[in-house]
């Protein structure tokens, strides 16, 4: 875990401490236009899984993405996004190969997970291309 | 030349190649346009005769498209139950008031403080003049309806790029747009690639309808002149007395006016499910809930989570759990009418062949945000002359809606601060209700410099948090509706379902309400032969 938040850190993926900026760049009708998982997440999928991963049970239930053992294997999480399936939108159209791969290895190493295998915009792009 | 290019391009021609061109549905849309289909197929009260002889029916969700089903089921006789899971009736159909309390997914919780009198529906909020099934509902239940304006040529339409920021009316875009067309038009006839398109004696009368429809004087010219002002409005309006002579106002430059966009929502009005007239309920949108409430209230069970769907040959249990003691509890008939959305139903265990378990699988839920805002005073009405109506903006509130009801009371007003849909909506709901109402007053006061100084307090409603629905609206694909639509309608065993989810309406009230009548019409048949 502290290897994980290392390595994040190093590589720019979280941002320094402060007062929480709102991480919505509003900046498209028809696509998402935020940069890096941790924005894509805020934006995107905290609306149903919560900022903080937990999910949220109503009627039906929104799964918490913490310690979640489908997430160890990317293909998993992208084909969720891509597709979607049930109460999960499909985000095909409206998220790039890259910003796909960018939320799946954000989601991967935050809220207790700690994986090692990191999405890759290659894997996303061939995702799409076995439809 | 051939003589097939000759010849003018008759309507039937042009429904011919749209249809060749794009199939059977892109032809049924474009006549749906030229005013050949009609849209809601309500023939009048269902009438369900014959005696069911005691049989049973539990319908799951109390919105418009279980309420209509209870309402009619126990007319024809049949012993009905109903579970709801909120506190409340209505569903989506929903008014938010002064004093009401509502806590979305997340935990967040939000206390309405509008003024008394003052509301603001999260759902549907206005109901087209053809929707007849929802329209004689309201009728029968005694449901006062007012006129909803959609067009208003005093409100605005806004580009953020586009000139300056600062918003245009909507008068003067579709007045210089329609002009700026003709103008071109009249200039093109007498050129050889209209002639084949137009017959000499159709020339004249084309371009006349032209200088009428674009306001164009008689050189064909739309420009600064009474024509023009008569549409876009004067620079001084005619008055009386010594002051009296108008000063005409001057159209804006094509070009400006192309590269603006903001012609784009010029069409709003046109589409079939927004034209003159339409209407809301006096008082909000929650009134449809109260009338059904009225009729068929006492068959209702609130504050049930359904949990399991079961059924044999014999009938069918349905497991919920009383949210008010905690304790599981199960309910049980003959068939089983379920309304519950896609959403929330996906998740529930129910014993239904594949093919209806696809379907059910296969809808994602739209996110959709709509954002209610008191001010201190209705400004819009007072400073800018805005009586109702929508304006328009590329900003991602997407519209501001001006309450079409209470004008010129000099209290408080509600307005509809914002409603989005896709990535913009996704992108309000991910925030705090705080946050996207504060979005909400900095992206509107580039519209309304009013805004900050007059704004009281707000109520956002985001559709993924909404703790009974998940989302807004199932949203169809003419790929999902191929393999998938019919198995969600067709009976399975003793369970089927209703709701905008089931109708080829989606989203409005009139689809819940057609695919329930539907459905029991197919139940009661169903009963009449077993």
């Amino acid at each position: 875990m502290t290897r994980a938040w290392v390595a994040l850190l190093a590589s720019g993926l979280v941002a320094s401490a402060g007062p929480a900026a709102i991480a919505q760049t509003f900046g498209s009708p028809t696509h998402f236009t935020e940069q890096g998982g941790a924005a894509i997440y805020a934006s995107v999928c905290a609306a149903c899984h919560m900022p903080d991963g937990q999910g949220a049970e109503g009627a039906g239930r929104y799964p918490a993405l913490s310690r979640d053992p489908r997430l160890q294997i990317p293909a998993y999480p992208i084909f969720m996004i891509l597709h979607g399936q049930g109460a999960m939108p499909p985000f095909a159209r409206t998220l790039t190969d890259q910003q796909i791969a960018d939320v799946v290895a954000y989601i991967q190493t935050h809220f207790g997970n700690a994986e090692k295998d990191q999405a890759t915009s290659a894997a996303v792009k061939a995702a799409r291309a076995s439809d | 030349m051939t003589q097939a290019e000759t010849t003018p391009l008759r309507r039937r021609d042009l429904l011919s190649l749209i249809g060749a061109a794009a199939g059977s549905s892109a032809l049924y849309f474009a006549m749906s346009r030229l005013g050949h289909a009609q849209g809601s197929d309500y023939a009048g009260p269902i009438n369900l005769s014959g005696d069911p002889k005691g049989a049973s029916v539990l319908i799951l969700g109390a919105g418009v498209a279980g309420m209509v089903a209870a309402l009619e089921l126990r007319r024809a006789g049949y012993r009905v139950q109903v579970l709801e899971y909120n506190d409340r009736v209505g569903g989506r159909t929903w008014t938010i008031r002064g004093g009401d309390r509502f806590t979305e997914l997340g935990g967040a919780t939000q206390d309405c403080g509008f003024d008394r009198g003052l509301y603001f529906n999260p759902g549907p909020w206005r109901i087209p003049y053809h929707h007849r099934a929802l329209l004689d509902y309201c009728k029968r239940l005694g449901v006062t309806l007012e006129p909803f304006t959609q067009v208003n040529a005093n409100a605005y339409l806004h580009g953020k790029d586009a000139f300056g920021g600062q918003p245009q009316r909507y008068r003067t875009i579709q007045a210089d747009f329609n002009g700026m067309v003709s103008e071109l038009l009249a200039k093109a006839v007498n050129t050889d690639r209209l002639n084949a398109l137009v017959s000499k004696e159709d020339t004249e009368v084309l371009l006349e309808a032209l200088q009428d429809w674009g306001a164009l004087d008689d050189s064909y010219a739309y420009k600064a002149g009474e024509d023009a002002s008569e549409r876009r409005g004067w620079r001084k309006p005619p008055g009386g007395g010594l002051s009296a002579e108008p000063i005409d106002s001057t159209p804006l430059r094509p070009q400006d006016l192309l590269q603006s966009h903001l012609w784009r929502r010029l069409s709003s009005g046109l589409d079939y499910d927004y034209q003159t007239t339409l209407f809301q309920p006096v008082g909000g949108m929650d009134k449809i809930a109260e009338g059904f409430a009225r009729e068929v209230g006492d068959l209702v069970r609130l504050n049930a989570r359904v949990t399991a769907i079961r059924q044999d040959e014999h009938g069918v249990q349905v497991t919920w759990e009383d949210k008010g003691s905690q304790t599981m509890q199960q309910s049980r008939a003959d068939w089983c009418l379920c309304t519950i959305p896609l959403s929330v139903l996906s998740q529930i265990e129910m014993n239904v062949g594949a093919p209806m378990a696809a379907a059910v699988a296969a809808v994602p839920y739209s996110p959709s945000v709509k954002i209610g805002l008191q001010f201190k005073r209705r400004f819009w009405e007072t400073d800018e002359a805005i009586y109702g109506g929508i304006s328009y903006t590329d900003l991602p509130i997407t519209m501001i809606g001006y309450p079409a009801t209470g004008y010129f009371d000099s209290g408080k007003g509600v307005l509809l601060g914002t409603y989005a849909f896709g990535p913009y909506a996704y992108e309000f709901e991910s925030l705090s209700p705080a946050e996207r109402i504060a979005k909400a007053v900095a992206f509107g006061a580039q519209i309304h410099p009013q805004y900050p100084a007059e704004f009281d307090n707000g109520m956002a409603v985001a559709w993924h948090r909404v703790p009974s629905q998940l989302g807004c609206y199932g949203q169809w694909t003419d790929a999902t509706r191929a393999e998938h639509y019919r198995n969600l309608c067709a009976i399975d065993g003793r369970i089927l379902l209703a709701g905008e989810h089931a109708s080829y309406i989606p989203a409005w009230q009139e689809g819940a309400i057609l695919s329930s009548l539907d459905a029991i019409t197919r139940l009661h048949e169903r009963v009449m032969k077993s």
